[in-house]
């Protein structure tokens, strides 16, 4: 019996039709990732703030560099159409520019924290033992640092530059990163599949890296889209604490924080809100899309 | 008088792909004290029937047609809060895992005293002693001090008991075990069967047992249905159905089973394809597509459910076996499946040890408390020798908890003995490390028991059969594509499925995709967990054929590690059995499993359910009694001189060592062994072959 014979018979055994090839694994993930309508509505409001921030400021120009005093607190007009802050700068122009601060400080946060964390977490917990329990008492004692006191004496010793607040973002945010793969490993350890690989003589390393951190995707892609909303907020605190970028530069958190100063003062409304909706709209959507996400990745949720 | 009286009943579940038409056009009528049996491979709508009959259906289930009667009371049309009433009180359920279907922040006693009140107008007092009464009618040692416990201080044999109680508190007309002893070894699944049994005939309830296993129905039901594609195919008396069956199923299920060709070793019969998909059911006979028999009729028609007698139906056109008059004293006419292959496994030439096991020893630490403090220690294995000889397979078997697995994770390096030695050609596998070590890896390999749980879940099944060639860095991409698709097609796996993921195979594909990977390295030896507990008998055919084939062609040596003593005897040419953590009798299947010289392998054979209703009902009160002992505190001397029924007092304090027996390399450790040590038996042993 030649070999394609023994396939068909055992084929013909199993009552299999013939299969024909498969689709793409990112078409598949991709579907299930449509079926969530939330998750649509995150990515088409990312797409859209990522656009309008980096794509307006060419289409919609305004003066982001020089104060316009004459436009002190101007009211929306044909000219300005949210009109200007305290300085005179065009709100819409201001929003783009702080967005792209605050979206740059987001997502380069939260890549370095969710990158470190996972593989301190993953490799804590794959080791256990001593090691392991040392690895875990330095992200205990992170974690009990008031980061929000510690982050303002570093945004205060360091210039605030965008590269620098990533950094000092990224580097409170990893602890709870690490913590939560750490226990997803310590579950996934000694599934039987993490320990084929040592059956086949592979290297515990191989095991963290090809089975472990992918089995915990839906996790670290949570914690990520997390990590994104959570940054472009604490940002907006140094922002509102006044130690954000450095001016002329901007973010949505300083922005909101320069606006309240006029609250008080009349109907300011273009200060507040613009930054504010910015601000809540994004976090949300990078939730949204987290979810979505996690589900797209879910291999048994996809069809052939 | 019928008790329970099912015509045409209906069930379908709303799924998003469609409507699943699990249970469709089931009659059946079980009477006043009787067994009924409901067999059928998984997914063919038996335990969907019971959950129909408690009116306990999954989401999105209703009820779509036909009646049950219960006492000649339609039950289908009752509202809930009257359902409620007959749940518990009239029909009892027991279902297959004990563990979570018993609620872990309560006791027992209150579990089961809940049942009561709801039930019975009695006091929390009567309710709690009714509970230390059930418990001791289901033969819970102590049950006045156990009904305090919790179910985690049970062990499973005793948390299915408690569960029985807790359906028994009503004293129900009808009890459902749904795979009651599934989970179970098979000493103590005789023990909650025999217990069903009795209690059956002194509360004169009725019992609906539903299992997969022929052998579990075999002496106890007095009727059994045989369910396919959620269809009735088959029903009648026990004996008449084990001695002819008459649908094409049926006998295809009794040819699956590995125990009939024990002996010969013939090629089992294996049912091709899979049960079919009930939101699409196939038009006419649904089991026309897997019939060896089938025509042109059988694909359009449907058949009805009828019989030469109304004792014995069955939903066939071309019935198989014999015709009613005739079946006396003669036995069915069985066509061979295939040419049988004269294929003696013990003939078979064996080369040279390949593998030694010596003085096997493992303890696992037993810590508490926050600084983690060593308590104790879990003796798993304690001091166990064995030699494998090329191309041979050595089946081990045991209860749950004997060690077994740990000997096989030590082998296979994924455990390190506390002591002793894995020698591979003469090498102490256990010694080297390193980068040596992973390279020596690839010459035993290992076959997991769940074969979903051992593959990658997010990996293609091409990414993880490449994976050990990456690792050993065995060849180019494209040598490794080659040899991929090669060992796909020796499995008998289409080579495009290398684009799927491990959830879209089926059970016994994925065994195969499992036994590819482990087969890539080109191991000399393949040791095997359990690798086919968890499939249906059809399907464990498939794989255990496969199993058989390769290992001729490739000349494999296997250490086959199985509870089920038919399908270790059909694989193995030397069984060694273990007793806790002690390897208490080795030697030629045949000669073990025909000559046992230990009691606990006697005991053993005895417990396995064999699907012969005369064997089943011969053999009362055998087996083995209790439980397996904590291998914490093992019993002193011989390990086994707790459960021994021939224990005496040297078994408390001197450990039995391993002595020749009978034949061949045949050795058991026991002061009082079954047969007299090999000097003396040399010759007559020979007689009792014949």
């Amino acid at each position: 019996m030649s070999e394609a014979q023994a396939i068909a018979a055992t084929e013909a055994e199993l009552g299999l039709t013939p299969s024909d090839k498969p689709r793409g694994m990112f078409i598949r993930a991709w579907e299930v990732f449509a079926e969530n309508k939330l998750g649509l509505a995150g990515l088409a409001f990312v797409i859209f703030i990522l656009l309008f921030c980096f794509v307006g400021p060419h289409l919609y120009v305004t003066n982001q560099v020089n104060t316009d005093l004459t436009n002190y607190l101007c009211h929306p007009s044909g000219q300005h159409l949210l009109g200007c802050d305290d300085l005179g700068y065009d709100e819409i122009g201001r929003l783009m520019v702080g967005g792209q601060t605050s979206l740059e400080v987001g997502l380069a946060a939260a890549v370095v924290s969710v990158v470190f964390g996972t593989l301190y977490g993953a490799i804590s917990g794959f080791a256990g033992g001593i090691t392991d329990a040392i690895m875990m008492r330095v992200v205990d004692a992170g974690l009990s640092l008031p980061y929000l006191m510690v982050l303002i004496i570093l945004s205060v010793i360091f210039h605030p530059t965008v590269t620098t607040i990533i950094f000092i973002i990224a580097i409170f945010y990893w602890f709870g990163v690490a913590r939560l793969v750490r226990g997803e490993t310590i579950a996934l350890r000694n599934r039987e599949y993490v320990q084929a690989v040592k059956v086949i003589g592979g290297r515990p390393l191989r095991a963290v890296i090809r089975h472990i951190v992918p089995n915990a995707i839906g996790t670290i892609i949570v914690q990520g889209t997390f990590a994104v909303a959570d940054a472009i907020l604490t940002l907006s605190v140094l922002g509102f604490l006044t130690l954000g970028v450095a001016p002329p530069a901007t973010d949505w958190g300083s922005m909101l924080s320069s606006g309240l100063n006029y609250i008080q003062g009349g109907n300011y409304w273009w200060l507040i809100y613009p930054p504010g909706i910015c601000i809540i709209l994004t976090c949300i959507s990078f939730n949204f899309i987290g979810d979505a996400l996690r589900d797209a990745f879910e291999t048994r949720l996809q069809r052939r | 008088m019928a008790l329970l009286e099912i015509s045409d009943l209906r069930t379908e579940i709303q799924l998003k792909e469609g409507v699943v038409h699990a249970v469709d056009g089931v009659t059946l009528h079980v009477d006043e004290g009787e067994t009924l049996g409901v067999v059928g491979e998984s997914g063919c709508g038996k335990t969907m029937t019971a959950l129909t009959i408690m009116q306990l259906l999954p989401n999105g289930g209703r009820i779509a047609g036909g009646s049950i009667k219960l006492a000649g009371r339609e039950i289908t049309t009752l509202k809930p809060d009257e359902m409620r009433k007959v749940r518990g009180d009239d029909i009892a359920m027991i279902f297959q895992d004990p563990l979570s279907s018993l609620n872990p922040t309560h006791t027992v006693g209150a579990q089961i005293s809940e049942a009561v009140l709801l039930h019975r107008d009695v006091t929390k007092k009567e309710a709690y002693d009714r509970a230390v009464e059930v418990l001791d009618l289901v033969g819970m040692p102590r049950a006045k001090e156990r009904v305090e416990e919790y179910p985690h201080q049970f062990s499973g044999g005793m948390r299915q008991r408690v569960m029985i109680a807790m359906a028994l508190a009503c004293e129900p007309k009808l009890l459902i075990a749904d795979e009651p002893t599934t989970a179970l070894d098979v000493t103590i699944q005789k023990q909650i069967l025999e217990l069903i049994d009795d209690l059956r005939r002194r509360l004169g309830m009725a019992v609906i047992m539903v299992t997969h296993d022929l052998g579990v129905i075999a002496g106890r039901a007095d009727r059994v249905a045989v369910m396919y594609a959620g269809k009735v195919v088959e029903t009648t008396d026990t004996s008449a159905l084990y001695e002819n069956p008459r649908h094409p199923y049926t006998e295809a299920l009794f040819h699956a089973l590995p125990e009939k060709s024990a002996e010969t070793r013939e090629r089992l019969y294996s049912i091709p394809g899979a049960p079919p998909d009930l939101v699409n059911p196939p038009q006419g006979c649904r089991f026309a597509p897997r019939c060896r028999y089938a025509t042109d009729k059988c694909r359009t028609e449907a058949p009805e459910l009828n019989g030469e007698t109304s004792a014995h139906t069955y939903r066939c056109f071309f019935p198989v076996g014999a015709k009613e008059k005739t079946v006396q004293g003669q036995l069915t006419v069985i066509e061979p499946i295939a040419a049988p292959e004269p294929d003696a496994l013990v003939d078979q030439h064996v080369g040279d040890v390949v593998l030694e096991a010596r003085d096997l020893v493992k303890d696992f630490p037993v810590t508490s408390g926050l600084m983690r403090r060593k308590i104790g220690t879990v003796s798993a294995v304690a001091g166990v020798s064995f030699d494998i000889r090329k191309g041979e397979t050595l089946g081990l078997v045991g209860e749950s908890g004997c060690g077994k697995t740990t000997i096989g994770r030590m082998l296979v390096g994924l455990d390190k003995p506390t002591s002793g030695s894995v020698l591979f050609g003469g090498k102490d596998l256990a010694r080297s490390s390193g980068r040596e070590y992973r390279h020596e890896r690839r010459d035993i390999q290992y076959m997991f028991q769940d074969s979903y749980a051992s593959l990658d879940p997010r990996m293609r099944a091409g990414t993880i059969l490449r994976e050990p060639l990456v690792v050993q860095g065995m060849g180019s991409r494209r040598e490794q594509h080659a040899k991929i698709t090669e060992m796909l097609g020796k499995v008998g796996l289409p080579a495009s499925w290398t684009e799927r993921y491990p959830h879209e195979f089926s059970g016994g594909q994925r065994q195969r995709l499992g036994f590819a990977r482990a087969l890539l390295l080109d191991p000399q030896v393949i040791v095997a967990d359990e690798p086919v507990s968890a499939l249906d008998v059809s399907v464990q055919a498939q794989v255990l054929n496969m199993m058989r084939d390769l290992q001729r062609e490739l000349g494999l040596t296997y250490l086959f590690i199985s509870h089920d003593l038919s399908v270790v005897r059909y694989l193995s040419n030397h069984i060694g059995v273990m007793y806790l953590g002690k390897l208490v009798e080795i030697g030629t299947a045949d000669e073990v499993y025909l000559r046992p010289a230990h009691p606990y392998t006697k005991g053993l054979i005895e417990s396995a359910p064999t699907a012969d209703p005369e064997l089943e009902r011969a053999k009362v009160h055998e087996g083995i009694v209790g439980e397996l002992p904590s291998a914490i505190h093992p019993p002193t001397g011989c390990r086994f001189r707790t459960r021994c029924p021939i224990a005496q007092e040297i078994c408390s304090t001197v450990e039995p060592e391993l002595k020749p027996y009978g034949v061949g390399n045949h050795f058991a450790a026991c002061h009082f062994a079954l047969q007299p040590p090999a000097e003396v038996a040399a010759s007559s042993a020979t007689e009792q072959v014949s």
